[in-house]
């Protein structure tokens, strides 16, 4: 297949994932549309894209690369994507934030196969990203360690606590992901606690920053690489993206962090999708 | 029944016997990995350091951090042993420990010294006096409150065991040592110390040699006091708890904690709902802490043998109207 095919395949992969995370979350009648939408690419680049080894029939294979979702409330298209990829039937989407589902509103490892860590309480799970990266160290493995992360998210100290251990430690076997929608729950980002600029301060907290498109699979795929070359320190992707990305009514509105499309705005955004070209 | 009666003189603090608790689990359990926040002094992980420095993590003065990076050492299938003062550990990362550790049940141990007003001259901010509450809140947690450094000793070796996440409790202060290596240490299971019919006084950590004292004092009235060491506040022993109700009628429970939601609290939920019989709770009456001597400390928050032995008599005089 030409890289060029790839890509194609990829921005298919990446339409049909939006198309069943609204619906799910439709179905649900709440959640998080506008952190899924934005890091639908980075998502599909990761799983589809040859980034990740990793097993779906054997989910607690210990030579895995680990994904670790710290941004929680993102959970929907982390779900799509487990599922396309078998880790589980599809039809679980639809049970999304109902009662004994497995799919809870935020992640909760134990009860789906693929969830790395329970999320939803913000600036967790680069630590935890961290502390898995250091056990890899330690015993020689060879597996990498992804962790996502918001730029909202990266209010709170524990991020940059974080930073500085993965730092200290040199762990290059670590690579997060910075999924820079520039918007959270209340407004923009700008607005309420300036955090650029993004790529010095990670720099200065001896990473290496690699600034990209977070929705072009060629940038995705080059960055991916390139993470993976780096020696002696641990890499971040700034992916710079659109919260709701590929929904003309959602996109950069923080109104659309948190709430559930009606039937009529459900279809008119599974159109808008069918007809976009992102990637 | 124990086999220590009485306080001896040779005095060590918890604290020394984690840290050779922490020495010997190096020696004997490979994946045992210990973590500290700039106190791997104070909370003797520096023992361990010297021995086993590529197991050992230094992670600055970052609680929080330092508590999920142990969650993901443990999903990775380390024993984390996460060393800090009690009131750092508990309460600046209290919910890194809820969503990071106990959420998912993971097996991190939380070393935290410094505990209680017996931590003396470096006064309030320094002590923990609540963490006993906030911890045993934690879903899955065990909770380990040894009464010496022998004992501290085998709290540290059982934690190791024990599957899920556990704290133990831990001074600073060197004091008395009341238990026998071969003395039995079982997670879950108080230990008596002295038989009585008269009244039960239940203790965890420092009171422990307190409340043997205070038994020692009622003797002198004619008073038989059990003693109960209840080295494990979560999962706490009911069935001594309600055994001591049935037996004595009278209830006295001694922490060098917060009264509120404390040692005292989880042994006042069994009484109530098991055995309703007169109760009296020694602790720290919501007040925050301060500096000077352990021993001033004692008697300046009513928490010595004598308050204890007052209490006894207290519900005793209830027991008989």
């Amino acid at each position: 297949m030409s890289p060029k095919a790839d890509i194609q395949a990829l921005k298919k992969k990446a339409k049909e994932i939006r198309r069943d995370d609204l619906t799910m979350i439709a179905k649900a009648g709440s959640g998080h549309p506008g952190g899924s939408l934005s890091m639908v690419e980075i998502l599909t680049t990761l799983f589809y894209g040859g980034v990740l080894r990793h097993d779906p029939k054997n989910p607690e294979w210990d030579k895995r690369d680990r994904l670790v979702l710290s941004k929680g409330h993102g959970c929907p298209a982390l779900y799509v994507v487990l599922a396309h990829r078998g880790y589980f039937p599809r039809d679980l989407l639809w049970t999304l934030r109902k009662l004994g589902s497995p799919l809870q509103g935020h992640p909760q490892r134990g009860l789906l196969p693929g969830i790395e860590i329970s999320s939803g309480s913000l600036g967790q799970g680069l630590s935890i990203a961290g502390g898995m990266a250091l056990a890899a160290k330690l015993d020689k493995q060879t597996h990498r360690i992804y962790c996502i992360i918001g730029d909202g998210e990266s209010d709170e100290g524990q991020i940059w606590e974080a930073a500085m251990t993965a730092a200290k430690y040199a762990l290059d076997n670590f690579c997060a992901i910075l999924d820079a929608n520039g918007v959270q729950q209340n407004g923009p980002v700008s607005e309420i606690k300036n955090l650029e600029p993004l790529p010095e301060k990670w720099r200065s907290f001896g990473w290496h920053p690699i600034e990209l498109n977070g929705h072009r699979f060629e940038e995705l795929l080059a960055a991916f690489e390139k993470a993976k070359s780096v020696k002696g320190k641990p890499a971040i992707l700034i992916a710079r993206t659109v919260k709701g990305k590929g929904v003309s009514f959602m996109e950069g509105q923080s109104s659309w962090h948190g709430k559930a499309p009606k039937p009529e705005e459900l279809e008119r955004a599974l159109q808008e999708i069918e007809a976009g070209n992102i990637g | 029944m124990g086999s220590a009666t009485k306080a001896q003189s040779e005095q060590k603090a918890t604290r020394d016997g984690f840290g050779e608790g922490l020495l010997e689990l190096g020696r004997t359990r490979p994946d045992v990995v210990v973590l500290t926040g700039d106190l791997g002094d104070s909370t003797r992980a520096n023992w361990f350091q010297k021995e086993f420095p590529e197991r050992f993590f230094e992670m600055g003065i970052a609680e929080q951090d330092m508590m999920g990076a142990a969650a993901g050492l443990a999903l990775s299938g380390k024993i984390p042993f996460v060393c800090s003062f009690g009131v750092f550990a508990t309460g600046r990362a209290w919910e890194q420990i809820r969503t990071s550790i106990c959420n998912m049940n993971l097996n991190v141990k939380i070393g935290g010294t410094h505990c209680g007003i017996s931590v003396g001259a470096d006064g309030t901010t320094n002590e923990a006096l609540e963490d006993i509450s906030t911890m045993r809140a934690q879903v899955n947690m065990t909770v380990l409150v040894p009464c010496d450094s022998i004992e501290a000793k085998k709290a540290t070796l059982a934690a190791a065991e024990t599957p899920g996440p556990v704290y133990l409790r831990l001074g600073r202060s060197p004091s008395s040592i009341l238990t026998k290596g071969k003395d039995p240490f079982v997670v879950g299971k108080a230990n008596l110390l002295r038989e009585g019919k008269d009244v039960a006084l239940f203790a965890c950590g420092l009171m422990v040699d307190r409340s043997l004292r205070a038994a020692a004092l009622l003797e002198k009235e004619g008073i038989r006091a059990r003693v109960v060491n209840m080295h494990t506040v979560k999962p706490v022993d009911r069935e001594a708890i309600v055994a001591a109700c049935r037996d004595t009628g009278a209830i006295v429970t001694a922490e060098e904690h917060t009264i509120v939601g404390g040692f005292g609290s989880a042994v006042a939920e069994v009484v109530v709902e098991e055995h309703p019989v007169p109760m009296a709770r020694i602790g720290i009456l919501d007040r925050i802490g301060e500096s000077g001597e352990p021993e001033e400390l004692f008697k300046a928050f009513r928490l010595t043998a004598e308050d204890i032995a007052q209490a006894a008599r207290h519900v005793i005089k209830k027991k008989r109207k």
